[in-house]
């Protein structure tokens, strides 16, 4: 339907709902329905009768501009007509846990998707946390969105397993495929990268973050088809290994609409050269390795600084991998214009720092590695006044590495950053007046990170607990709905987080608290706690059990490395039959020979419509 | 079946089992006479511990390596400039596990982060926060009543620090840190 047609069948529809006319021809409704006061008695009984249709159609009209989730969930519930309608509108459909239901359930219910987002594992399987096969597998629903949804455009993946000819049905079955993004995923390699750029002919985004692609030495950029291409993004800094550069030349010369592109560290600098100067409308860059294939002779050398110089749109710049610092200044010209720039794969000082940050007036996300210090990060709070979003990652990330960034960085920034929302931050050692100064001086907090590698570090220059640091960012924070703690902490922290969090969605809690107590605190407060990750904490049974009012409204709960029991977990499994209760150890064996049997290494557990599932390796317990 | 197609296992040669490299001069030739005695003699080992404690002395102990912390990904770890040649090393970590008597939980650690008994012991002890006494080569440990002792790939259970350091990395499949009596039995050579 046009707009026109549906805005006009909806005034007509209306008018007639209004009028109180007799049920329309056109409607198949029975003759049960003779005035409308009488229909609304009749409700449940009768086939829909015709002003519940108009209301369907004016509904599926308002609707179509509701794009929330959170919205369109709060729609489904009002009634059986608004759930339908709602089902048949969605669009885009986000599941944050894809165990939380089945494939089945998606498909019998939503009839109309284009855009699917899915997670598979839980974020602490980043660190090893967790036995490779654990699950998460893409196959499943490949297989049964290809059968309902042949007009599927967009799939962004996080955390799942995908294989090489999932990513092939994939491009097989859904002809107008635009969008694909892969972030943390493993289990294929460049030959369904090849398959996906050859047969996707709608293709806009191929974006690969932070996965782990297999070498299957194919020149998967020259499978792309020839001709103009619709591609508006296209990253693959994570596949480590050799591209045909040529292609890729060619590729970018015939993708008129490409704003972003980020390449893997096999394309040289003299390479970035020719691609920028062949699309100077890029918005987005990422750098291969920062530095030239030949040590250049004079005049010989392109000129960096020119492609920087024409390239006008960027305002995003990010890898830097292999960087040669002689040829960081040549992105000065574009500094002014910034507003994110990732150098944390750079080993950069602050002396290299200071001349490109003095000029990023507009840098609202910056990502750096710790070697630009204190020092450096007090540069950045002299000049970058709109920054929203920091990370200062550790270049050598150990516990008992020396620590150049502290809380005189952190002190800095929340004094010169006011606007900063998001702050993840490694650092060795941190006092409680450099956190209390930051909650004070940023208010607009949302997402406070804050790692203090040394485990049970306490303030180093009091000596005393991190409790009234994370206090005061508890108290100060009023929006925030994201919290991960460190450092020496006793149960008191914890009173104050379940007192004061009251928007934390996301709490993740490592070698803190003295007792059962701090995960009571946690569980009988924090309202809006949907995801809940904990490690080498003592926490027992009695700590587990505070949180079963809860559990079936959360996401997810981890508990490693903890003081929990088999016993407990299966308390938790046979009070919640609508949670899977899942244990496993950290490296897949069966070890109860060392430790009693009753010991649990890990405990994850997630609210799920459809029962465990079954597709659970040997080394899990579904309890 | 497998002593059959292991012939490298009985290959006649200087060196310990679990080192590929000859080993150099008279710890080798006094090593290949005690092969069935799996305590080989003190000397080298308290040579070995003397002088890797005197480098501990002059920096703190190393803290055990926990897995999977610092919370940084390994995509990360691996793709930071001049890491590069090291990572190809850190990436294949020896990883064990340690259990200890009355402890309820395990742990792991890297035992390729250490270059040495010292090492490795002093940061046990900081981890499960105990001491282990004095080593004594006939007597084991002495002065405690933890005793730090590994699982060797025969499956046996051995005193750590009763073989070379290199012998025992390649051979240790998991420690324990026994306590009380159990441990007495472990103390004396066969």
């Amino acid at each position: 339907m046009t707009e026109e047609d549906s805005s006009a069948k909806m005034s007509e529809d209306v008018e007639k709902y209004l009028n109180l006319n007799p049920p329309c021809s056109s409607s198949s409704s029975s003759s049960s329905a003779a005035t409308f006061t009488n229909k609304s008695r009749n409700f449940k009984s009768s086939p829909p009768p015709c002003p519940d249709h108009v209301l369907e159609n004016v509904l599926e009209n308002v609707l179509q501009f509701l794009t929330s989730r959170c919205d369109r969930n709060a729609v489904s519930l009002v009634c059986r007509s608004w759930y339908r309608v709602e089902a048949q509108t969605r669009l885009e459909v986000f599941i944050g846990n894809c165990y939380s239901l089945s494939p089945a359930r998606l498909i019998h219910r939503f009839k109309r998707v284009r855009s699917l987002v899915l997670k598979g594992k839980p974020r602490f399987a980043d660190f090893n946390l967790m036995p490779p096969n654990w699950g998460a597998q893409f196959s499943p629903w490949v297989a049964a969105t290809a059968k309902a949804y042949p007009w599927l455009e967009k799939v962004h993946l996080k955390r799942m397993f995908v294989t090489d000819d999932d990513l092939a049905l994939l491009a097989e079955s859904f002809p107008g495929f635009k969008e694909l993004t892969l972030v943390c995923c493993e289990g294929f390699g460049t030959s369904g990268i090849a398959i996906v750029a050859n047969k996707c002919r709608q293709l806009k985004v191929l974006d690969l973050m932070e996965s782990e692609v297999t070498d299957d030495e194919l020149d998967w950029i020259s499978c792309f088809p020839e001709g103009e291409t619709h591609l508006e993004s296209l990253s693959f800094d994570c596949i480590e290994s050799p591209i045909n550069f040529k292609a890729l030349e060619e590729l970018v010369v015939r993708s008129p609409f490409l704003k972003k592109l980020r390449t893997n560290r096999f394309v040289s600098l003299e390479e970035l050269h020719r691609l920028m100067v062949r699309a100077p409308q890029l918005t987005s860059l990422g750098t291969g390795s920062f530095s030239p294939d030949n040590v250049p002779q004079g005049e010989q050398q392109p000129d960096y600084a020119a492609a920087f110089r024409a390239c006008k749109s960027i305002v995003c710049l990010s890898g830097f991998r292999e960087f040669r610092p002689e040829y960081l200044l040549a992105i000065s010209s574009v500094c002014a214009n910034l507003t994110s720039l990732n150098f944390s794969y750079a080993n950069i000082s602050p002396h290299m720092l200071k001349p490109i940050i003095s000029n990023c007036h507009n840098i609202r996300v910056f990502w750096a590695l710790d070697s630009i210090r204190d020092e450096g990060l007090q540069a950045v709070a002299a000049t970058c006044k709109e920054l929203r979003e920091l990370r200062i990652f550790p270049f050598d990330p150990r516990e008992d590495s020396e620590g150049p960034v502290s809380g005189v960085g952190l002190q800095a920034i929340s004094e010169g950053c006011r606007k900063l929302e998001s702050i993840l931050y490694f650092c060795q050692n941190m006092t409680n007046g450099a956190v209390t100064a930051m909650s004070e001086n940023c208010p607009q907090l949302t997402v406070f990170r804050l790692c203090i590698m040394g485990r049970h570090r306490p303030d180093h220059v009091t000596g005393k607990p991190m409790d009234d640091g994370f206090g005061a960012i508890v108290k100060n924070c009023k929006k925030l709905t994201r919290l991960a703690v460190s450092g020496l902490l006793t149960d008191e922290a914890f009173s104050y987080i379940g007192e004061y969090g009251k928007l934390i969605r996301t709490l993740s809690v490592a070698f803190a608290g003295n007792s059962d107590k701090a995960l009571r605190y946690v569980l009988e407060g924090c309202p809006k706690l949907q995801k809940l990750e904990i490690r080498d904490s003592p926490f027992g049974d009695v700590g587990l059990r505070s949180g079963m009012h809860r559990y079936s409204n959360m996401r997810f709960v981890w508990l490693s490395s903890c003081l929990i029991s088999r016993g407990g977990c299966r308390g938790v499994s046979h009070a919640l039959p609508n949670v899977v209760v899942e244990v496993f150890g950290a490296d897949g064996d069966d070890d109860e020979d060392t430790v009693t049997g009753d010991y649990v290494e890990t405990l994850y557990l997630y609210r799920s419509l459809d029962g465990p599932r079954k597709d659970a390796p040997k080394f899990v317990t579904i309890l | 079946m497998d002593e059959f197609v292991n012939l490298k296992e009985t290959e006649l040669r200087l060196g310990l089992p679990g080192t590929d490299n000859v080993c150099e001069g008279k710890e080798s030739i006094i090593s290949c006479c005690n092969n069935n005695n799996k305590r080989a003699l003190s000397s080298d080992n308290e040579k070995e511990i003397e002088s890797s404690s005197r480098k501990t002395e002059t920096s703190p102990p190393r803290k055990a390596q926990i897995v999977g912390w610092p919370p940084v990904r390994s995509y990360r770890k691996n793709n930071i400039q001049t890491k590069k040649n090291e990572s190809e090393h850190e990436g294949q970590g020896i990883y064990v596990k340690v259990s200890m008597d009355g402890a309820p939980y395990l742990r792991k650690i890297d035992l390729s982060c250490y270059k040495g008994y010292s090492e490795l012991l002093k940061a046990l002890e900081l981890m499960f926060k105990f001491s282990v006494g004095e080593y004594f080569e006939r007597d084991g440990y002495k002065g405690s009543e933890f005793v730090p002792t590994y699982e060797d790939k025969d499956g046996d259970w051995m005193l750590i620090g009763d073989v070379p350091w290199e012998m025992f990395i390649c051979t240790c499949k998991r420690l324990r840190i026994m306590k009380g009596s159990e441990a007495k039995g472990l103390g004396c050579g066969v």
